[in-house]
């Protein structure tokens, strides 16, 4: 039997240099150095763990690095739900191996063989009392070495923390008013700066008065570079005095036409598309189709909406070095297009991560981090913090992708699905930076030498996809055809919103499903279990079918819906009961969620991003939408673009299959696409009307009835 | 400038600055402070949350003439890792946050919520929250977080 060699983890065959990831300081603590990034998650904290099982040192021992430029090992971006995937994997092999060199070391300054030697806490000790310790022997070992795969990770039985509840390092600060967020740090010196953003969709700046704004106390300078406008002062208050001066000494063009935003899936698709062929299955032999049931979905665009408004700092230091401190996603992503824009190597640029508010996909944290350069250079060294607005928050950041989706099942005469086909038009879900040899920051457009404007496109599939994500089915239907149109034009900016195209192609597919399922009379629940083969898929279904009490009793007034989906086809698997109320609106009570991330590093970590997840989807299912006229967005506040409040947020119960012996993957995505699904289920269930235009508010239902 | 005097998390404070002022700019400015977090600048959001007297109120479209003589506490005030509110037990117990950007101004509601009713119910909590917005859905878990409290505080 052939075994295969082993190979390095996705990150730490990018990053060989087992340096770049530990560190053991004289001081009896463990440097941790993982690419990815705090975004609220609690990531950093489940590395900790892996870590410090892995080299056997108390979690209290471990510093976490926070990415920079200048010395993280380069983990490209933060999302996808691949930190536990990408940095894990690598910790854990970058550990064990490490781990193995001291051994090695102290086997042969201890006179005892490696075998017998044992690690407590980072110190190293043997038969006849003899012991060293990391810290003893880092001096001796340089981990100036690349990893070769030959260690072995302890096994499962072996790992102490992984596994367990640990409560996250960051919370204490959190709770205790420390400074973490970059919003509340104060380098010495420190400058706030505003950037001056049009109302109407990309407007052109044609005149700008600066006098009003020059007489606020404390002005420092205005920068105007094209369309691309600022201010800096010595205070916050007077930076935006400053910007409200400038505001009203503007005058601009008449921006671009903005779609109608009633009319989304026709305009989706009139618009001139690139067409593929995301998957095809052909059956050797299938029943004659008897009839074709065909039904279309839509989602809007949608928020990102962090709490937090986008920030990020820059300092200047002579002419041609920046020093940048950002909540992007992908330190050397933002690296690579700020160098784009200021035509300057890299090497001449740091950026480093410090942590923003909750982000879900790529916000503006990019954009204001070049807001925060071109301001910076008129203050030389001295670092600018500039932050965005809550309406510039809410309408100048990529927003997620509209989509019109539309799907048909051929059936045969006993109603089975003999093929089915699902086609989506959809701008594409990703723009983020550093990946093109364009720079995709918001100012780079504005310049007077301006970038052009990317058209976002799609991962490939083998990435998990972009629009398509989650478009092929994960049920055995005998044949299908999978297709996606990807905008050409892009009135409204988008890019990747946590899940990407995920929740809109999950929303369809498993609202055909419940609704072939009914016309047949067999329940959902079985109905999916009956076209599933995996397992896994099965199990969480059956978890979330038996602890909801699937099917409770008809109740007036109440609802029951299911969902289920496995992330990327290849992530977590996550299934769903959804229990609403409804009349004139919806609200839902209650969530009851199966879900299978493999190994949970951290399970309260896990349950808390499905909880997270679950309850995000449910504000996106019931309120959100991204609202605009034929010439601005006009959501720019928390009144134009409610999100769900605490007395309307439901009851959630997550359970997690624990399976050690399985890699772990990421929890953040899984829960969207199910609940949208499961909402919209229960629905039908309890108004017997099916809503397939998100979101689900008064107006859509009575379209909906009044369509039906 | 006229003087403007307020208590601030216990310590008198005396600030010479234009009574239209906005207390979350003078806190953050001036005062150095971190615990109340810009959001919306609208009183939409609640990050900016602080405790006037016995009210937690929106520090972003407070001004400043509206705090003289009064008592302002800040999470700052709440309380310490040494010396940490029953809230803040609470909240680590309960892992009651993702990114935490919002629990700033949370913790100032709940915290005006248990001064006024040391055991609300649920629905009371709730209620208490409901101009808070958390996008990060931690809503259930700081529930948990504040009753938690409630029953730590008046158990004895």
């Amino acid at each position: 039997m052939n075994t295969p060699a082993p190979t390095l983890p996705f990150s730490l065959a990018a990053n060989p240099r087992l340096s770049s990831w530990i560190k053991f300081a004289a001081d009896g603590q463990v440097t941790v150095s993982p690419g990815k990034v705090e975004i609220g998650q609690g990531i950093v904290t489940a590395l900790a763990q892996i870590a410090a099982d892995e080299l056997d040192v108390d979690i209290g021992r471990v510093r976490m690095v926070r990415a920079t430029t200048s010395a993280s090992p380069n983990e490209g971006v933060t999302s996808g739900s691949l930190s536990i995937q990408h940095s894990g994997r690598a910790l854990r092999q970058a550990c064990a191996e490490i781990r193995q060199i001291f051994l090695t070391s102290a086997s042969e300054r201890l006179g005892v063989a490696s075998d017998v030697l044992k690690i407590e806490d980072g110190t190293i000790s043997g038969p006849g009392n003899v012991r060293t310790s990391y810290w003893e022997l880092a001096d001796e070992i340089s981990l100036d070495r690349d990893a070769t795969a030959g260690a072995k990770p302890k096994a499962i039985s072996e790992r102490a923390l992984a596994g367990q509840s640990t409560r996250r390092i960051d919370i204490p600060d959190k709770v205790f008013a420390k400074q973490r967020f970059i919003h509340d740090t104060a380098l010495p010196g420190l400058l706030h700066g505003r950037v001056l953003r049009p109302e109407q969709a990309r407007a052109k700046l044609v005149s700008l008065k600066e006098d009003a704004a020059r007489a606020v106390p404390g002005f420092v300078a205005v920068v105007r570079d094209g369309s691309f406008a600022g201010v800096v002062c010595e205070t916050e208050a007077g930076a935006d005095a400053a910007l409200k001066a400038l505001r009203k000494g503007a005058s601009w063009s008449e921006g671009e036409a903005l779609p109608d935003e009633d009319g989304l899936a026709a305009f989706l698709k009139a618009q001139p598309v690139e067409s593929t062929i995301i998957d095809t299955r052909t059956a050797a032999s299938a029943p004659p189709k008897a009839r074709t049931l065909k039904r279309q979905y839509t989602r809007p665009y949608i928020a990102h909406a962090s709490i937090a408004p986008s920030c990020a700092m820059a300092q200047w230091n002579g002419e041609d070095r920046v020093h940048v401190w950002t909540h992007s996603q992908g330190v050397y992503l933002l690296r690579s297009d700020l160098s784009l824009v200021l035509k300057l190597p890299i090497e001449q640029i740091t950026v480093e991560h410090l942590e923003g508010a909750g982000c879900y996909g790529h916000n503006p944290a990019d954009d204001v981090a070049l807001d925060a350069v071109l301001l910076a250079k008129a203050a030389p060294g001295r670092p600018v913090r500039v932050q965005w607005s809550r309406a510039d928050e809410m309408t100048h950041g990529p927003f997620g992708a509209a989509m019109a989706i539309e799907v048909e099942a051929d059936l045969d005469a006993n109603g089975e699905i003999v093929e089915w086909r699902h086609s989506i038009w959809s701008n594409g879900h990703a723009a983020r930076p550093g990946r093109g040899t364009k720079p995709t920051l918001l100012a780079g457009y504005e310049l007077e030498q301006p970038f052009p404007i990317a058209i976002s496109g799609n991962p490939p599939q083998a990435n998990g996809g972009g629009g398509d994500r989650n478009s092929v089915p994960l049920y055995d239907f005998p044949a299908w055809k999978i297709e996606s149109h990807r905008l050409l034009t892009m009135p409204v900016r988008t890019s990747a919103l946590r899940t990407l195209g995920a929740q809109g192609n999950v929303f369809a597919i498993e609202c055909f499903l419940d609704e072939i399922a009914a016309e047949r009379g067999e329940d959902p629940v079985a109905f999916r279990l009956r076209h599933l083969k995996d397992e896994r898929a099965k199990d969480v279904v059956r978890a979330a079918a038996r602890r909801a009490g699937w099917k409770p009793a008809a109740k007036a007034g109440t609802g029951y819906g299911f969902g289920y989906s496995r992330y990327k086809n290849t992530g977590a698997y996550c299934a769903v009961v959804a229990e609403i109320e409804g009349d004139e609106d919806i609200r839902v009570k209650k969530l009851t969620l199966a879900v299978d991330v493999g190994e949970a590093i951290n399970p309260d970590g896990v349950i808390n991003q499905i909880e997270g997840g679950a309850i995000q989807a449910t504000s996106w299912v019931l309120k959100e939408r991204v609202r605009f006229d034929r010439e601005r967005i006009t959501s720019n506040n928390w009144a134009d673009y409610p999100i769900l409040r605490f007395t309307e947020v439901p009851e959630v119960k997550v359970e997690v299959i624990q399976r050690s012996e399985i890699d772990p993957v990421g929890a953040g995505e899984a829960a969207h696409g199910p609940v949208t699904a499961a909402i919209a289920n229960a629905v039908f269930d309890c108004l017997g009307v099916r809503v397939r235009n998100l979101p689900i508010t008064r107006e859509r239902l009575i379209a909906a009835m009044e369509e039906s | 400038m006229p003087t403007i005097r307020f208590r601030l998390n216990g310590a008198p404070t005396e600030i010479d600055a234009d009574p239209d002022e906005l207390l979350l700019d003078v806190l953050r400015g001036r005062l150095g402070l971190t615990g109340p977090h810009f959001g919306c600048g609208a009183g939409e959001c609640g990050a900016c949350r602080v405790i006037v007297g016995d009210h937690a109120v929106t520090s972003c479209d407070t001004p400043l003439w509206s705090v003289a003589d009064k008592d302002v506490t800040t999470l700052e005030g709440l309380g310490s890792e040494a010396q940490p509110h029953p809230l803040q037990r609470a909240f680590i117990a309960e892992q009651a946050m993702q990114c935490g950007y919002c629990v700033a101004g949370v913790l100032m509601s709940a915290a005006a919520l248990l001064r006024q009713n040391p055991r609300p119910t649920e629905r009371q909590v709730r209620e208490a929250l409901d101009r808070n917005l958390c996008r990060c859905g931690s809503q259930n878990r700081i529930v948990r977080a504040v009753l938690r409290a409630a029953n730590e505080a008046t158990a004895t």
